[in-house]
């Protein structure tokens, strides 16, 4: 089973950078906790643009998106969305480049017929986004977290062991 | 005294336009009290990040200006810093510089006709909802704005704030063969705009026209980029360093970008519109008999026919790039060299929203001591209201929601490009 993991964001705008923090370190953790490249695993970084996005994910049955959330108070705080079988909610994704954004992608996507077989989007919720801004400690720390939980996902689904066989990503 | 009721119009944020913007309209009856269009976002301060820096490090800095025309911010200035240091540019660099505005013209066209003009025409509150209904049509748009994507990233190194422009030139100037890549997707492109074309002649269009002067570039031998006087339909011919000569900025107070206007008159409106009016006999024959077939006329003075105008400008664009690829040879060198001096130099380009005037004065050592941008929008801002003005009286009697969307349809014939993004409408009306 092919899985592609697309991390979203901007490293120069605070927490918009949540979705390129989770990858980077997801190849990290694949690095050292496997010591290679898994076979079938794609770990991209896009800016979040729509149409970029759209064709990011065609060809690939399976995909994860990261991408920081809108602030609700809750810094930190990591959702998850099945995407391919819910809508995404108005204003989770609202940090984007010319009106388009991670939400349309995946609506004008399901409008289309587009979407991969599976998506699940994983979004962390970010506090700040100006211009020059780091990251929030809070996001840093959620992105581990994510980075973490993936990888034991990808493990489950990508690597087989006698004892262990592959996992459905939503399972 | 009239008695007539009193209502305001407000639209708080609005969509499918490029940037922050927000509309306020108030009516007495049927007749109009006021329209403002409020530009929000805040002072983005590029000229004055640009003081002190080099003049190699500008075309880096001004792209990130805009991620939908960063070719044309590249473009302008380029030309303007050139034109202070005295570089000439190559034939075939001159060549690459119009394919490489043709990658923009298409995908910012492509992206405006079919994602978010053509929903206000057919009737559905954004481009997700009209592809529901009109699969095909929205994936022929996604596939043509991927068309103009490829000239960019094959002549910019990536598709959004491309890094390769030089002043004098390029970094590196593309192979023959890798151009030669592109012909089969552009010929596919050439033949979607004319489609693209006859899809959007056919439909609705308010009965309103406005008498306009128009401003473009006007070049003897060709539609225009990069070069040429700026012209208009009354009579204005001037090079562009004249422009702060015929052009001025004004400040209001509830806008944060300036109005501008020509010296001694008014408003005006630059653009696909402007291009098209004062340069029909530039378009290839393609692009004309396209446009007669669509039922264009020269002078076209209604701006909902913009998204006409806009389809015949990627006819255009489609047959220029493969144009510039059959000609291209590669150049001896990717770009001329450029020495440092005390100087001053300005430029106009056409950015696919219309005129982008950039001035540039340089020290002797080429750090930039002051530095003047004028996008397209900022000079169509003013022209913008007056239409509201006057389209606003033809629609006054119709429902508020209804008010809302032909306004916002207005707006958006100018494609107008605020930056960065909106989501969300909100719409106050309050009756005496």
């Amino acid at each position: 089973m092919a899985l592609r993991i697309i991390g979203c964001g901007n490293f120069d705008r605070g927490d918009d950078a949540a979705g390129l923090l989770v990858v980077r370190r997801l190849r990290a953790l694949c690095v050292e906790t496997l010591g290679l490249e898994i076979p079938g695993l794609e770990i991209m970084e896009q800016s979040g643009e729509t149409f970029s996005l759209m064709d990011c994910w065609t060809g690939s049955e399976h995909v994860i998106l990261v991408d920081a959330a809108a602030p609700s108070g809750t810094p930190g705080q990591v959702q998850v969305w099945n995407a391919t079988s819910d809508g995404l909610p108005e204003d989770i994704f609202p940090c984007s480049t010319h009106a388009f954004g991670v939400r349309e992608a995946v609506e004008l996507a399901r409008a289309m017929n587009h979407l991969p077989q599976t998506l699940l989007i994983y979004g962390i919720e970010g506090k700040q986004f100006f211009l020059g801004a780091p990251p929030s400690p809070e996001v840093e720390r959620a992105a581990v977290l994510v980075a973490e939980r993936i990888m034991m996902r990808v493990s489950d689904s990508l690597v087989q062991t006698p004892q262990r066989p592959p996992r459905d990503i939503f399972g | 005294m009239s008695k007539q009721p009193t209502r305001t119009i407000k639209v708080d944020t609005l969509t499918r336009v490029e940037g922050e913007g927000a509309l306020y309209v108030k009516l007495k009856g049927d007749q109009v009290q006021d329209v403002k269009l409020k530009i929000y976002e805040p002072p983005r301060f590029f000229e004055a990040f640009l003081r002190g820096r080099h003049f190699s490090e500008v075309p880096d800095i001004v792209a990130r200006i805009c991620g939908i025309c960063p070719i044309a911010y590249q473009m302008s200035a380029v030309h303007a810093i050139e034109r202070a240091l005295g570089v000439g540019i190559e034939p075939s660099v001159r060549l690459l510089r119009r394919l490489f505005y043709c990658g923009e013209w298409i995908e910012s066209h492509a992206l405006h006709v079919y994602m978010l003009h053509a929903p206000d025409f057919l009737g559905y509150p954004d481009a997700i909802a009209m592809a529901r209904d009109h699969q095909a049509i929205v994936q022929q748009g996604l596939r043509l704005k991927k068309a103009g994507n490829r000239i960019v990233a094959l002549m910019g190194g990536r598709e959004i704030h491309p890094i390769s422009t030089a002043v004098g030139g390029f970094y590196k100037a593309p192979s023959k063969s890798a151009l030669k890549d592109l012909v089969e997707e552009l010929k596919w492109a050439l033949d979607a705009s004319l489609a693209t074309a006859r899809w959007v002649s056919g439909l609705d269009f308010p009965d309103f026209e406005q008498d306009y002067e128009f401003v473009s570039l006007r070049h003897p031998g060709e539609y225009p980029f990069n070069e040429g006087r700026i012209v208009s339909n009354r009579g204005l011919d001037t090079d562009a360093s004249e422009y702060e000569e015929n052009f001025t900025e004004q400040h209001v107070q509830h806008s944060n970008a300036l109005h501008s206007v020509l010296r001694g008159r008014d408003s005006y409106m630059v653009g696909p519109m402007a291009r098209f009016n004062l340069n029909f006999d530039k378009l290839p024959d393609v692009a004309q008999q396209a446009a007669r077939d669509c039922g264009l006329q020269v002078p076209c003075r209604n701006p909902f026919r913009s998204i006409v105008v806009r389809a015949i400008e990627l006819v255009f664009a489609c047959h220029e790039a493969l144009r510039v690829i059959r000609e291209y040879e590669p150049p001896p060198a990717p770009r001329a060299p450029a020495l440092a001096q005390a100087s001053t130099g300005q430029a106009a380009t056409e950015a696919p929203r219309g005129l982008l005037y950039h001035r540039y004065v340089l020290d002797q050592s080429g750090l930039i001591v002051s530095a003047k941008i004028v996008p397209p929008t900022s000079q169509n801002q003013k022209r913008i209201e007056e239409d509201l003005w006057h389209f606003v009286s033809q629609v006054a009697t119709r429902p508020a929601e209804e008010i809302t969307w032909k306004c916002e349809q207005a707006v958006r014939n100018y494609d107008p490009c605020i930056s960065c993004a909106t989501h969300f409408l909100r719409l106050h009306l309050e009756r005496d």
